[in-house]
């Protein structure tokens, strides 16, 4: 090896230190985890290989529900959000004055800590003892009845669950929309405006097609990252996310590993390793159907 | 001092998954680039200049073959060793930096007893900035500049360290036409102020012409001719230097040589002695076209073109290899615009014969000067 | 009615029409604008009440007339508020410039070396970025408790520090700046290192600063892997921090007190953001994800 080459080597020795040791190598090792029996982590031995782990994970009920409550997390708030954000941008796109101060509100959500944030929507959904909280305050003067939305009805967890990520992962997909948005070509639209074209066909018909690889990108983005949902449940429900039966999958991975009920590393693998296949499997469906279209 | 090029090679391992082998740059190039002199290395782009002008700076290692400065065998030394000042193409000006910082770039890089003292480095800096007249400009930055302006801080950066070799790679390809007449002025002014050895690279020939004392003309990384820039425009070694140098361009017909005399279709234009029969390539330069009402060759008249001190005859001939021939000829000559054809006499010296097949010069009696 | 005046009426129409139009695009926009601005507004009003007057409002009030700093005291004494910002700071800033360096040096390599074997471990690098952190978070979690470095900056640090998506944006940074530049300082005798600290560094600057404040983001809200590998709140971070804080902290009931934590959490982005709006929207758009 000459000279040039050691000289590079050592430029990427530190990166590849380190993502050989956090990446690569606990890439593989969680696939040896996850098919070791009975691994102890006390005294790190196990009984046997096989996919025992995975058996159990399967059938355990808190995992049904963790996989229920993220799937129904996914289905509906990927779309909300992908849709308002397209309103959003669009709006945003059509008006000069003041355009940049909503932008910059709008990115908010983005630079916040989201537990910090998730605690003040649980105060503002919240119904204790002293008070009814806010939402119920709203919802009062249309007559509806107070609902504690934190610690109540499984349904109305799931609300404020599905709200608070839609209010988190909108600012990326408005931003990447806008800017999407503002790289259209101005010369469509004067051609399609001097054609006399309507402004609901030119949205259609132009600016939604034109920026449909960012909607696909953001399709896909937002569904691998309502997958990973965690943080915006524990921000609402607490850290007991089982008791309160809002798990999701990535949060039931990590009480297995760690907490009150942790300490099987083995079953957290499995459990990840699930995951990893269902979101991959989403993935790949969603680039099908997204390949096919443009042939049509 | 000199540097001198013996049998310099260079090959490149082959790009790509399926090409195989490697490809040979350049070829044992050999030349010489004598002291103090400003030397034109010239070539259509590809021919390999610009790897041999990398080869001496030391950004590239030759395959094969010495480059010596002076007595120095440099061949094996990095770059900043070897004492020698680049210009590069697109000047290479540091964004982030001021003129006066980019000057100052290649002396702080110094180490040891030749690091000079700040203060001799700021005297160095300014010296060399008045000698390319940007004394103004020192606080800019590049981009503040103009082209030209940015010409000359490259310069400026390339001489201060006193390089014992000043190499430019194609310096005027970025200017406009105007600055480029001005900044050849210039770089042949500033060379010849410093007496610094200098080579550069172009693929103009009119440029490479104008300013040099010696040029060297390459194709696919083989040395085709070398010498005064005259010399060579008379004197051309094959049809390559021919076709490359001058402008306009020299017309190429197919001819034909006959019992010592040179025929163009069927007309017999020229005597030549010591060729052998045969076809051959015939090159006349535009200047060799003389107006006469009885010349051997007729040609048919598409436009005379006008220029003031001198006049530009488009015509036509059969044997001629371009659809189009042009002729000069000096303003008082006249010729009718009105007329079909034209009819013309040839100066044998503007007249050059090459093989057919080789394309080398063929030397004889009555065309073209004798071999040098 | 002749043809002028009813273009002169059409034309009024329209305008209105576009009128409208716009007003209610200016009223959609501003309802989202509170909805995501409430959440903000609630906090603060909340942080100024006094805990007394907070549970005695059970009808919410929308305003405080007897704003109290209380409890601010309170979120600093009562609980290790203090610890906790310290930390994170800590956190944040040595991941961050420990990447900063280790990215610099990696893009580099990639960007303007030339070696045996680039374009195969620059593939594996970009495949690296498709592993999510849920996969390799579990291996870690057994490492770094292997090691004994629960409870320690090192054992936070270390595997926050890589980040492939950077490494990959600061090459393609690199390989903007004119390869001359790079002959250029090769002529004049410039090292490597030097070329990289005096030419690319100060010419790149954009992106490293881009790299630099969302790294930031990052480590200052990142909140599963301090939570695995701390359970000594002396190392607790803001976010596993208001997340004791919530569960044993102030008692259940203190939500004033509470809400003065969140905001002395929230603002310090908020200020980056403020400060650095242009560079972080438009380092998020080239590539940033969240949600």
């Amino acid at each position: 090896m000459d000279r040039n080459s050691k000289k590079a080597w050592l430029y990427l020795l530190p990166s590849l230190l380190l993502l050989g040791a956090f990446l690569i190598y606990p890439l593989l090792d969680v696939l040896i985890y996850s098919v070791e029996e009975c691994y102890n982590f006390a005294s790190q031995t196990y009984e046997g290989l096989g996919l025992y782990n995975y058996a159990y994970v399967l059938h355990d009920p808190y995992f049904l529900q963790a996989v229920e409550n993220t799937f129904v997390l996914v289905i509906i708030t990927v779309p909300i959000s992908t849709i308002l954000a397209l309103l959003i941008s669009t709006a945003l796109s059509s008006i000069r004055p003041l355009r940049q101060l909503y932008q910059t509100i709008y990115f908010l959500p983005y630079v916040t800590n989201t537990l910090a944030v998730g605690l003040v929507f649980m105060v503002l959904f919240q119904r204790t003892e002293y008070t009814d909280g806010l939402i119920n305050l709203m919802l009062s003067w249309f007559g509806a009845g107070p609902i504690d939305f934190i610690n109540g009805p499984h349904w109305a967890k799931m609300f404020v669950l599905c709200f608070y990520t839609i209010w988190v992962v909108l600012p990326f997909k408005i931003l990447v929309l806008t800017s999407a948005l503002a790289s259209v070509n101005e010369e469509y639209y004067q051609a399609a405006r001097v054609d006399g074209t309507s402004k609901t066909r030119i949205f259609f018909r132009i600016t939604l097609p034109m920026i449909s690889p960012m909607i696909v990108y953001l399709v896909i983005t937002g569904f691998i990252g309502a997958f990973k949902a965690y943080s915006d449940a524990v921000a609402l429900f607490g850290t007991d996310l089982n008791a309160a039966g809002m798990n999701t999958i990535v949060g039931y991975v990590y009480d297995m590993l760690y907490g009150d009920s942790g300490g099987y590393p083995s079953y957290a693998s499995a459990a990840a390793i699930l995951l990893f296949v269902i979101v991959l499997t989403i993935t790949c469906i969603n680039l099908l159907v997204t390949r096919k279209r443009p042939t049509d | 001092m000199n540097i001198t090029l013996q049998n310099l090679t260079k090959r490149f391992p082959a790009r790509g998954r399926k090409a195989q082998g490697e490809t040979t740059a350049v070829k044992e190039l050999s030349f010489e680039v004598p002291d103090g002199m400003l030397v034109g290395l010239l070539g259509p782009s590809g021919c390999g200049k610009s790897t041999t002008l990398n080869m001496i700076c030391g950004l590239e290692t030759p395959t094969e073959g010495k480059i010596l400065f002076g007595e120095d065998d440099v061949t094996a030394l990095p770059p900043e060793l070897r004492g020698v000042g680049m210009v590069f193409q697109n000047y290479a000006l540091y964004p982030h930096l001021t003129v006066l910082q980019n000057i100052l770039f290649p002396l702080e890089n110094l180490k040891g007893k030749d690091r000079p003292s700040r203060q001799e480095m700021r005297r160095r800096a300014l010296e060399t900035a008045q000698l390319v007249q940007i004394e103004e400009l020192l606080d800019r930055k590049p981009k503040e500049l103009s082209g030209g302006q940015q010409q000359r801080v490259a310069i400026a950066r390339a001489l201060v360290k006193m390089p014992r070799v000043l190499l430019l790679d194609e310096p005027l390809s970025n200017l406009d036409a105007r600055l480029r007449l001005q900044t050849r002025e210039e770089i042949c002014k500033i060379q010849k102020k410093t007496g610094i050895t200098t080579l550069f690279v172009t693929h103009d020939q009119e440029e490479a012409m104008s300013i040099s004392d010696r040029i060297v003309v390459m194709r696919d990384g083989i040395l085709m001719q070398q010498g005064r820039p005259q010399e060579v425009y008379d004197n051309p070694a094959n049809l390559f230097v021919a076709k490359f140098l001058g402008t306009p361009p020299i017309n190429v017909f197919e001819g034909q040589v006959q019992n010592g005399q040179l025929f163009l279709g069927d007309v017999n234009v020229l005597p030549t002695t010591g060729v052998q029969d045969g076809p051959v390539w015939v090159g006349i330069r535009p200047e060799g076209f003389l107006p006469e009402a009885n010349g051997p060759l007729t040609c048919g008249l598409n436009r005379v073109e006008v220029l003031g001190r001198d006049t530009s005859i488009v015509c036509t001939h059969p044997a001629c290899q371009t659809d189009t021939l042009r002729a000069v000829i000096r303003s008082d000559q006249e010729v009718d615009p009105d007329s079909e054809t034209v009819r013309f006499s040839l100066r044998p010296e503007k007249v050059f014969l090459f093989d057919r097949s080789t394309e080398e010069r063929l030397y004889g009696q009555g065309a073209g000067p004798a071999r040098p | 009615m002749n043809h002028s005046e009813s273009t002169v009426s059409k034309q009024k129409a329209r305008r209105r029409r576009e009128g409208l139009r716009s007003a209610l695009t200016y009223l959609f926009l501003s309802v989202w604008a509170v909805v995501v601005l409430f959440p903000f507004y609630w906090m603060i009003l909340t942080s100024f009440k006094s805990y007394g007057a907070y549970n005695g409002e059970h009808t919410p009030v929308f305003f405080t007339l007897s704003p109290t700093l209380e409890n601010y005291v309170n979120a600093f004494t009562a609980v290790p508020l203090g610890g906790y910002l310290l930390n994170t700071l800590i956190f944040s800033l040595i991941t961050t410039a420990v990447m900063v360096v280790v990215s610099t040096l990696a893009a580099y390599a990639f960007a303007r070396m030339r070696f045996r074997g680039k374009n195969l471990v620059f593939g594996l690098f970009l495949s690296m970025m498709m592993i999510p952190t849920e996969l390799v978070v579990i291996t870690n979690f057994v490492t770094i408790t292997d090691l004994g470095l629960r409870n320690s900056f090192l054992g936070l640090i270390l595997p926050s520090i890589t980040s492939v998506f950077y490494i990959y944006l600061l090459k393609e940074n690199f390989e903007q700046v004119p390869d001359e530049l790079y002959k250029a300082a090769k002529v004049d005798g410039t090292s490597d290192l030097k070329y990289l600290w005096k030419v690319m560094i100060p010419i790149c600057r954009p992106t490293l600063v881009t790299i630099t404040i969302l790294k930031l983001i990052e480590c200052w809200n990142s909140y599963v892997w301090p939570r695995l590998i701390t359970d000594d709140p002396a190392y607790f971070l803001v976010s596993n921090g208001i997340q004791e804080i919530r569960e044993n902290g102030f008692g259940r009931e203190n939500i004033p007190a509470m809400m003065a934590a969140v905001v002395v959490i929230s603002v310090p982005l908020i200020l980056l953001f403020l400060a650095f709006r242009k560079k972080i929207m438009e380092g998020v758009s080239r590539g940033g994800t969240k949600g």
